[in-house]
């Protein structure tokens, strides 16, 4: 099954560039200018976007726009960070997010995994029904389902908990996790399981010390895409969530951005704050995530 | 033609199958079932019902009435073309520019983390956040961003009132919706490009063919089953995007902006119409799922 090994890019492009050695290394370079233009715009396009909220948070408060629009701050004002934090219970909104964030990433990652990990390994009557199941929930967009997910929970007098907001970011959770984790557990060897098997391994110990720690950067990679997601849901926070005092940080900016309407400085200042979490997760994690590799196995099916 | 064993047999052995994987599937089973299949069903109940919210009880029974009264709607029916709109525009945008990037990023040895890393920013930044940047920029008059560089550009004379016209405010959401998809698309189409065997390529240049040609020629036929991938996963997520719509526009001007999905949330949330908007909601599904099956049809007939 090699075409679903885990594959780390490390520049596939060198049998490209060896051939382009025999030429002139002066060539070569001038040739890949336009490539380096190219990428540079892009990232500027996508850099232009954080760099203007850095740059407007940083001015002082300012309810009209400044002219010329500012692209690179004057000067090192922190004074909009401090006054975002501390208005309106923003850190307490903040520690909500972790709260809810965290916990509900480690179920959705803990139970995804364990279903991902059955319909890759084991044979059971309706396995496929089940699994087409999952797949199907994934092709309806989530928040259909919110009218009915408000009734169910209820029902079961979870309004207003959080137990309610993260069982149901779990449940939302899970479908497009176990089907990636699945596509993964797929792609590994059978060779080293055999012998698991053959030591006297039952699933859970092939489970828990083979598939587990092979899986890290497919864990990894969808644990963070599970936190962001979490972390940034808006609609069910706000609809299950009434207790101001309970509020996460997405319904936060938007109370923010009504409040302080048009003082943009201050909005991006309490908007930075709330996605740095976020980018710095994803910058530190960069080395453990599969560069393409898991998603690479998905797709061969 | 094996033997197959008697059914007794197959009943313990199924019996036994079960219990083994019980363990690693009963959460995930129960959370899914309540929070995600029971909503499906529960949605077609409400949505034929008269339901009253407060004593969460369906009342009489409805009929087709909300889906007929749904097709009349002139509302619902504006909130489906920019829906569709929305669709066609940046699905092939987040597809065309990803791919771009992708090859582009897959063509460079240097500094290949470091772009990965910016172009994929825009992906996990939160779409409360970067909805409100995209509104401070595209603001009407000239100290919006994208004003003010159109005039120092000359492209415009006077600045434009992005977000107060239909539609150069759909043409701003759309500018969204693909600038925050394109960095996924893009790491989905370097793994594609991974297992592009380079000597295709190389035999290519050598017949002296430029790069453009081993784009359109090579590149984009190599990478069609990602291609026709993306394009379902992509469409369901063009259907379900409705932050960015609330943020930027909330429907501005005059709700001619509106998408299915606000349309939907305001109709439970702000009209507290909850069994017409269970109707929209199975409507949505029913029109996502179809398009999933068109797609996937297609994608089966043109690989073989």
């Amino acid at each position: 099954m090699k075409t679903n090994q885990i594959r780390y890019s490390t520049g596939h492009s060198t049998s490209q560039s060896k051939s382009h050695s025999k030429s002139h290394s002066k060539s070569r370079s001038l040739r890949k200018l336009p490539v380096y233009i190219g990428l540079s715009l892009f990232s500027v396009s996508a850099l232009v976007v954080f760099l203007y909220m850095l740059a407007t948070a940083m001015t002082p408060q300012s309810y009209s726009m400044p002219y010329p629009p500012i692209l690179i701050p004057d000067s090192f004002y922190l004074e909009n960070f401090k006054i975002a934090w501390n208005s309106n219970n923003f850190g307490a909104y903040f520690a909500n997010s972790v709260f809810v964030t965290v916990i509900a990433t480690l179920l959705i990652v803990i139970v995804s995994c364990m279903c991902a990990y059955a319909f890759a390994r084991m044979k059971f009557p309706g396995r496929d029904l089940l699994f087409n199941l999952f797949l199907f929930s994934m092709m309806v967009p989530t928040l259909t389902n919110l009218v009915a997910q408000f009734t169910l929970l209820q029902s079961m007098h979870l309004v207003d908990k959080y137990t309610g907001l993260i069982l149901i970011y779990v449940g939302i959770g899970i479908a497009s996790n176990t089907y990636f984790l699945r596509s993964f557990f797929l792609g590994l060897p059978h060779e080293l399981e055999e012998a698991m098997i053959m030591d006297g391994g039952t699933n859970w110990t092939i489970f828990r010390h083979l598939v587990l720690p092979l899986s890290k950067p497919a864990i990894a990679t969808f644990g963070i895409l599970a936190f962001s997601n979490t972390w940034d849901e808006f609609l069910l926070a706000l609809t299950l969530i009434k207790t101001p005092d309970k509020r996460t940080l997405p319904i936060a900016i938007k109370l923010f951005e009504g409040q302080h309407v048009n003082n943009w400085s201050l909005i991006f200042a309490a908007s930075l704050i709330a996605i740095v979490p976020i980018l710095i997760i994803y910058i530190a994690f960069q080395k453990n995530l599969i560069k393409g590799g898991a998603l690479d196995g998905t797709l061969k099916e | 033609m094996g033997k197959r064993l008697p059914f007794g047999q197959r009943i313990k052995i199924g019996f036994q199958q079960w219990l083994a994987a019980l363990p690693f599937i009963v959460a995930g089973l129960i959370l899914m079932g309540m929070f995600t299949i029971y909503p499906l069903v529960r949605n077609i109940q409400i949505s034929v019902s008269d339901y009253n919210i407060i004593a969460n009880k369906t009342g009489g029974f409805l009929g087709i009435q909300n889906y007929i009264r749904m097709f009349l709607d002139p509302d619902w029916l504006r909130s489906l073309r920019n829906t569709l709109l929305y669709a066609l525009v940046t699905v092939p945008g987040q597809m065309f520019f990803g791919l771009l990037l992708a090859v582009l990023i897959n063509s460079v040895t240097k500094a290949k983390t470091m772009f990965k890393v910016i172009t994929y920013l825009p992906v996990i930044t939160s779409w409360v956040v970067a909805s409100l940047v995209f509104k401070y920029i595209f603001a009407s008059g000239n100290g919006g961003l994208i004003n003010y560089i159109f005039m120092q550009l000359h492209f415009i004379e006077t600045p434009v009132a992005w977000l107060q016209n239909e539609w150069t405010a759909n043409v701003v959401l759309w500018i969204f919706g693909i600038w925050k998809g394109t960095g996924w698309t893009m790491i989905i189409y370097l793994a594609a490009l991974q297992g592009v065997s380079q000597t295709i390529y190389e035999a290519a240049s050598i017949d002296g063919a430029g790069s453009i040609a081993k784009f359109f020629r090579i590149t984009i036929p190599s990478v069609k089953n990602t291609t026709l991938y993306l394009l379902t996963v992509l469409t369901i997520g063009a259907f379900g995007a409705y932050i960015h719509v609330m943020m930027i526009t909330n429907g501005a001007p005059l709700g001619r902006t509106q998408e299915l999905m606000n349309y939907m949330y305001n109709t439970a949330f702000t009209n507290y119409d909850f069994s017409y908007a269970a109707a929209q909601a199975v409507v949505i599904g029913v029109i996502v799922f179809l398009i999933s099956l068109v797609q996937r049809k297609l994608s089966k007939e043109t690989v073989n």
